[in-house]
């Protein structure tokens, strides 16, 4: 289990590994930190001609609160994420999700751009971008641009980044205080990816419920927005039978895969359960 | 002349002497272990289960940067004739009391007429790296002509089936029936009966460290030496001989620090004997480290058994007749022929009073990884029918499990117990000794007892939680034969050297075999050199499986002392001027007994041993202080063990939590507290991975769906409860310590413990648990399924 | 694309506070150079794929998995390994915790615990027996069954606060 050969190369700024991507022509891979693709040259699924090592450019790694925004560089690791306080009051959602991905050594070296290019659908971050409603940037041989979370998975390990383009910055609309949030997941053990995961944020207004987002992880080749139980729950506020309601419209829009760690129908009932049971604990959290 | 026998360290939970150069990084592994000049090996497996091997083309793998050699199965077969299919070793008198039929195909090194797996290997492609070995080893091109994978075990048998070794004409390899009194009289009579089918699934042993061999050829003396990751080294010196055409007495096989074994190390394996192969055909010393994938894929898996099984009762709960026909997938080869098998049939019996029985055991070849024993070794399938069944029987007649378990047990004022069948040494199964009942008991009560229990678990049913309460008793037969062997010798410093054929790989016998040899002599445990795993060290042993290396090494260390000791005292004696009667051993040398001081310290007795002008010995006394001894037990000791559990089963998710986990054991004398309970508590969190979360799958073509570690789930302390044990001793008469054998024991019960608890959570679905793993989809399919009945 | 050029790069990096150089194909992965390049045959590889964390040490003072690390990416690192836990003959704490508490059996998964939890009782001083649990969960331990590193971290973990 040794990587096959490769060309290696680390690039001091954005503009130079763009432009190694762009010479070695959809051939490269970017190294960001490695949790997912390193394994996969270790099996040899993987073996790109060349690497594209992004962590010797320092200024991809930081975390600004800019106004409403809180912008995350692409190469910030996740563990300096779970240990932000600037994360922790205004995305504490990010923060809750955060915990879940893999284990403190993973999350030393894993960073936030690695795990939403990887797009695996089963990964915590993809989920909490959606829930979130978070943006990326972009950079690529003709400039920069944004991509907003649900333009971004296009299937499972696939976004619609192009081979050239680099993931620089992600966006996230820093949460109304007071928010409500939780992250329910379900995998077999801890740490694992998730066999299904559903991360809710709720604003509310008394028994009303002014904002619902909700997003699940495993159960379809994408990260998906519940948008019909969202609306349910905006419509119909938070009581118990609206919560229902809601948990079973969003067992009703997931399509989920069937694979030796789950049926479909499984992690469609999972889908419903894990709901329900996310939009509960957000709200049992002192406002 | 007396002997000590004051026990001074056994019995002390004595911290080990082998941690320090672990804890520090300075063991030595096999990985750890380099030669000058060495090279490295890289396999290439078969990607598909069942195929025959047309053509290997290794000319890009020969040609590629770095490669210094490379060898195909085909190749192989040319130059080293296969070996041709093995009689089955058992003993004469198993064979002559047990029906049986057995084939026994043998692995080749490599595979030359048809690949029977996935992963099994194929070629041998050695480089001056790792990564360059890799390299090539992806450029052998392979021409396989594909035949239907056997993949069911059950299909396997029948007639219409594909054949994995198509000599026999049949993928039966292996049947046996046991039988004792009358079963068709007792069915006839009973007034209940049950029927079940339960499926043990298929894990393995995983041990942190992966395979490894190291070996190299030494030309000047035509003698080879060989390291392997194994808990054999004789055996492995064994086979080399044969494979290489050199006596044993060329051959040095060693075992380092092995990283865990748990039996998947306990046979020699075609890569044991393969790298000492190329090594001398190179040239060069090779070195070969099995990859985790590699591992998955071709280190033997267990488990794997289908039992039909029928039990008559009496309205009492009393089992009256019993009959078992099962199944188990042995995949490719079986290596350890009908061990497992055989285990499950006597171990099924457990601590209860079965009359009248029948069993009939087969063995089916498939196209998946080779099974051969892995801790428990057959047991915990044996397990899984018998405690289940105890289980069924309490429900249909509305009695506690734990009533239907006493009213069957063998009690202790009924030791020694005859079940009336042989063991697989072909001994008369006699449980030795033991309190079946106090253990249930203790158990029970380290849970607070089954009626506290009942009302705990009606007071959460009322607020939606479901608890259930798992039982699981064992017997196990340990310390089996044929031998293991000793030497104790007294050095020149004084200190008590001894070695053995055990070959630890955790266990921490560097420290319990210098406890007991130091109680043995009256020295302190520092004083006591212990040296394992070096076929260099003495000439015949047999290895560490089957919880028998304290067992039977201890016993060998007795008996060794106790020859060497009379040579001591003489010479001692002599020394001191007064007859070896007057004598005794005392603070680590030899004094008269009523007079305290003047000792003579061992290292001046072995000093005046010695051979030559000058010595110290008697008359009639031989020079040299070292004994060895062969120890060949009577049979086997039984230990024995009640496993108890309470569980929360989140019906939403499937999820099983464990709430409380008690293990009342008996294993005979204590050697190390401390280092038993760490025994026991490692090997039940095995049974809960394999009750829970580890499971080799493999889809219709006879692919592996679970090849890595992010599929293959290995338990981590999440989730992992913490165990409370409660021991209790009765030792066996039938060695000189009164100890029996403990390494196993843990991994038999919790999977059935984990099946019958989450039974009895969900009881009010009508869910029933008769196959591992419990998993969570399963879990919520029985409950869906049972809610939508309602 | 052609074949990749197999040129070699420049390794140097600081490892339990000693300086280290040397050179490998970028593809060598970061526990192969410390066991092979630099000697240090402590950190153990026991799956190669990042999952059973027997491989990890503290880079730049944050546990890391070394398996799914190249050795080219330690450039400028400051790696401690298991090696330079103990002083001379005196064990760090939480060796002597294993020792006392009899946490290894094997000793195979053991230098990727030492790290892993050195790593964890830093950002988290005085864990609970929960907290020990679903952190170790990082690395796979088959002989223990665990109990008794997890006694061992929760009892090594005042000793470390008085000396941090």
């Amino acid at each position: 289990m040794k990587p096959a050969k490769f060309e290696y190369h680390a690039p001091a700024t954005v503009d130079e590994a763009v432009g190694l991507l762009k010479r070695y022509n959809g051939e490269a891979r970017v190294l960001a930190g490695g949790q997912s693709l390193i394994p996969m040259m270790n099996f040899r699924v993987a073996a790109p001609a060349a690497l594209v090592d992004l962590n010797r450019i320092p200024s991809l790694a930081y975390i600004r609160a800019d106004g409403d925004t809180v912008r995350i560089g692409a190469m910030t690791r996740q563990r300096a994420i779970e240990f932000s306080p600037v994360v922790r009051e205004k995305l504490p959602l990010l923060h809750e999700a955060i915990s879940w991905v893999g284990h403190l050594p993973t999350r030393s070296r894993g960073t936030i751009g690695g795990s939403l290019a990887h797009a695996d659908p089963a990964a915590e971050l993809p989920m909490a971008l959606q829930a979130l409603e978070g943006e990326v940037v972009a950079r690529g041989p003709a400039g920069e641009r944004t991509i907003k979370a649900g333009d971004l998975f296009s299937s499972s390990l696939t976004t619609t980044l192009k081979p050239d383009e680099i993931l620089t910055e992600i966006r996230f609309p820093a949460s109304p205080p007071g928010a409500a949030y939780a992250v329910e997941e379900f995998a077999r053990r801890h740490g694992d990816f998730a066999i299904t995961a559903i991360a809710c944020l709720l604003v509310r207004d008394g028994t009303r419920c002014k904002m619902a987002r909700l997003a699940t992880g495993g159960v379809g080749p994408v990260p998906l927005r519940l948008t019909a139980a969202e609306t349910i729950l905006e419509q119909r506020g938070l009581a118990e039978d609206a919560i229902e309601a809601a948990a079973a419209a969003a067992a009703a829009a997931v399509d989920p895969m069937s694979d030796h760690q789950g049926s479909a129908e499984y992690r469609r009932h999972l889908t419903q359960v894990l709901t329900r049971r996310a939009v509960q604990k957000a709200l049992a959290r002192k406002p | 002349m007396t002997i000590a026998t004051e026990s001074r360290y056994v019995g002390k939970p004595m911290v080990r002497r082998e941690d320090k150069r672990l804890l520090t990084g300075r063991g030595q592994y096999i990985a750890d272990f380099t030669l000058p000049r060495m090279l490295h090996a890289a396999f290439v497996r078969s990607p598909v289960a069942h195929a025959r091997i047309k053509s290997v083309d290794l000319s890009a793998a020969r040609a590629a940067p770095g490669v210094v050699y490379a060898l195909s199965g085909p190749e192989l077969a040319k130059i080293v004739p296969p070996v041709s299919d093995s009689q089955l070793s058992l003993p004469a008198k198993w064979k002559s009391q047990i029906q049986h039929k057995f084939l026994n195909p043998q692995q080749p090194m490599l595979a030359h007429d048809k690949a029977r797996h996935v992963g099994e290997a194929i070629a041998i492609v050695v480089a001056e790296s790792r990564y360059a070995a890799e390299d090539a080893a992806e450029l052998v091109a392979v021409d396989f002509e594909p035949l239907p994978a056997v993949v069911d075990a059950e299909a396997a048998l029948k007639p219409d089936s594909a054949v994995v070794h198509e000599q026999y004409k049949t993928n039966t390899i292996g049947e046996f029936v046991l039988r004792k009194g009358d079963v068709d009289s007792a069915f006839a009579r009973a007034k209940h009966k049950l029927r079940r089918r339960f499926h043990h699934h298929r894990y393995a042993a995983i041990p942190m460290e992966t395979r490894g061999v190291v070996a190299t050829y030494d030309e000047r003396t035509d003698s080879m030496t060989i390291w392997s990751s194994t808990q054999v080294v004789h055996w492995v010196r064994k086979e080399a001989a044969t494979m290489l055409g050199i006596p044993e007495a060329r051959i040095r096989s060693v075992a380092l620090d092995v990283g865990g074994g748990f039996g998947v190390k306990g046979h020699v394996y075609p890569e044991d004997l393969l790298i000492p192969f190329v090594a001398r055909a190179i040239g060069q010393p090779v070195k070969w480290i099995e990859d985790r994938h590699e591992h998955l894929i071709s280190a033997c898996h267990s488990r794997d058994q289908i039992h039909e099984i029928e039990v008559a009762f009496d309205d009492q709960g009393h089992i009256l007749g019993f009959r078992n026909d099962y199944v188990v997938d042995c995949g490719a080869w079986n290596p350890i022929g009908s061990g497992i098998a055989y285990n499950t049939a006597v171990h099924m019996l457990g601590p209860y009073k079965f009359q009248d029985f029948s069993v009939r055991a087969r063995i089916a070849a498939t196209n998946k990884v080779a099974n051969a024993p892995y801790r428990g070794a057959g047991r915990p399938e044996a397990a899984l029918v018998t405690e289940r069944v105890m289980d069924l029987i309490a429900q249909e007649l509305k009695l506690e499990p734990d009533e239907v378990r006493r009213r069957n047990m063998i009690r202790a004022d009924e030791m020694p117990y005859a079940m009336g069948v042989p063991y697989r040494d072909g001994q008369p199964i006699v449980y030795d000794s033991g309190d079946f009942p106090s253990l249930l008991a203790k158990a029970l009560s380290a849970l607070g007892g089954m009626g506290a229990f009942r009302k705990r678990q009606r007071e959460a049913r009322a607020q939606g939680r479901y608890l259930g309460f798992g039982l699981g008793c064992y017997t196990e037969g340990t310390g089996v034969g044929p031998f293991e062997s000793a030497t104790v010798r007294v050095d020149p410093s004084g200190k008590i050297y001894v070695t053995s054929g055990a070959c630890p790989h955790g266990q921490g016998m560097e420290t319990i075999f210098a406890q007991i040899v130091a109680d043995l002599w009256s020295v302190d445990p520092a004083d006591v050199v212990v040296q394992l795993a070096d076929t260099s060290a003495i000439a015949i042993g047999f290895g560490t499986m089957a919880s028998r290396s304290t067992v039977t090494g201890s016993a060998a260390m007795h008996d060794a002392s106790r020859r060497l000791q009379k040579k001591v005292l003489a010479i001692g004696a002599n020394l001191l001027e007064c007859a070896a009667g007057d004598v005794e051993l005392r603070k680590g040398g030899v004094g008269i007994i009523g007079v305290p001081g003047k000792e003579i310290s061992l290292a001046k007795i072995a000093h005046a041993a010695r051979p030559g002008w000058d010595n110290g010995r008697p008359q009639g006394v031989e020079a040299g202080l070292e004994e060895t001894n062969y120890w060949e037990p009577p049979t086997v000791t039984w230990s024995s063990a009640v496993h108890a559990a309470i569980v929360e089963v989140d019906i939403g998710t499937g999820k099983v939590t464990i709430d409380k986990y008690a293990i009342a054991h008996d294993c005979g004398t204590v050697v190390n507290p401390l280092l038993l309970d760490g025994q026991i508590v490692g090997g039940a969190a095995q049974g809960l991975g394999g009750a829970l979360l580890e499971e080799f799958n493999y889809d219709a073509q006879g692919q592996l769906l679970t090849g890595s570690l992010m599929d293959y789930l290995l338990p981590t302390a999440s989730d992992i409860p913490n165990f409370e044990l409660i021991h209790q001793s009765s030792p066996t008469p039938l060695n000189p310590l009164g100890v029996k054998g403990v390494g196993e024991g843990g991994a038999i019960s919790p999977p059935v413990v984990i099946a019958n608890a989450v039974s009895d959570a969900l009881r009010e679905f009508g869910a029933e648990f008769n196959s591992t793993p419990i998993k969570p989809e399963q879990i919520v399919r029985a409950v869906r399924a049972g809610a939508a009945r309602r | 694309m052609t074949e990749p050029k197999m040129s070699l790069v420049d390794v140097r990096l600081t490892v339990n506070g000693k300086p280290y150089a040397g050179q490998c194909e970028p593809r060598k992965l970061l526990v192969d150079f410390l066991r092979e390049d630099l000697g240090l045959t402590g950190t153990h590889a026991g799956c190669e794929h990042g999952i059973c964390g027997a491989c990890t040490i503290l880079f730049n003072g944050e546990a890391a998995r070394s398996c799914i690390m190249l050795a080219v990416q330690a450039n400028g690192a400051e790696i401690t390994t298991v090696e330079g836990l103990a002083k001379g003959a005196e064990l760090h704490p939480l060796q002597q915790a294993f020792h006392e508490h009899h946490a290894l059996q094997c000793g195979f998964c053991t230098p990727g615990m030492l790290m892993a939890a050195i790593d964890f009782l830093k950002v988290n001083p005085a864990p609970t027996e929960h907290e020990v649990r679903e952190a170790m969960s990082s690395v796979i331990c088959r002989c223990t069954g665990y109990q008794n590193i997890v006694k061992a971290i929760l009892a090594a973990a005042p000793k470390m606060r008085a000396s941090a």
